[in-house]
């Protein structure tokens, strides 16, 4: 067992008390790449859909705060992924949506420089996805 | 340390909106300083989960989400929590305005 994994034991024994079924996808967000992290979440054959709506600045001049909102209009929407394909790591969130909650969710990132960010939402188990590129003129990585 | 949080629930039009402020560092490994960062978080509805978000280091520090549900009643009980990679945890629960 190396060092990491045995690091990641402990700290889910001492989680384990305070949550419920808490699960973070360390493959998919360790990705390096946008096609890995993609990958991850199972998103390969992604159809393109004008039905996901990203709301974005064009040019964020602080890439410490980029602030985002997607919403997407494809019944039966049930999860969101935000990849941002020039980030050193480009997954950035997955959220899934149950019972009421409605396929939206406005959120700030980081990002260290111009780049697409690609918006994937599963419905009906089936993928769509959307791009949208952000320019920056300050890289917000140091956070 | 888990800071503050701040949470606004609001319902208008059949949508209700939940707007949440999470006080964290969110660092990465970037900037030579320990990468911490909320993993996850669950939005709740009157004890249901309604949305779990895994998110990484590359959420802003001091995150702010908004969501949305269907319906919503005023009082309906809205909670928000969260689960760092140190194990820290907060939450923070409102009724809906």
């Amino acid at each position: 067992m190396t060092r990491r994994s045995l690091l990641a034991v402990l700290g889910l024994l001492l989680a384990k008390p305070l949550t419920v079924l808490a699960a973070w996808n360390e493959q998919a967000f360790g990705a390096k790449t946008a096609a890995d992290a993609l990958k991850s979440i199972g998103a390969t054959a992604a159809a393109p859909s004008k039905d996901i709506l990203i709301e974005a600045p064009q040019i964020a001049e602080n890439g410490a705060v980029v602030p985002i909102e997607i919403s997407s209009n494809i019944p039966g929407t049930t999860s969101i992924a935000v990849v941002i394909e020039k980030n050193p790591f480009p997954l950035a969130g997955k959220f899934d949506f149950k019972e009421n909650a409605l396929p939206f969710v406005k959120l700030n990132v980081k990002m260290g420089e111009t780049s697409d960010v690609r918006v994937v939402a599963v419905a009906g188990g089936k993928q769509f996805v959307a791009t949208r590129e952000i320019k920056v003129t300050i890289g917000g990585c140091g956070g | 340390m888990a800071g503050p949080m701040k949470m606004r629930a609001t319902t208008t039009g059949g949508t209700t909106e939940v707007r949440v402020l999470m006080t964290h560092p969110m660092t990465t490994a970037q900037s030579g300083q320990a990468l911490h960062f909320i993993q996850n978080i669950t939005v709740k509805q009157n004890g249901k989960a309604v949305v779990e978000a895994e998110i990484s280091q590359a959420v802003s520090r001091n995150p702010v989400f908004s969501f949305r549900l269907k319906g919503g009643a005023k009082g309906d009980k809205i909670e928000v929590s969260w689960l760092d990679n140190k194990g820290e945890t907060n939450k923070i629960e409102t009724a809906v305005a």
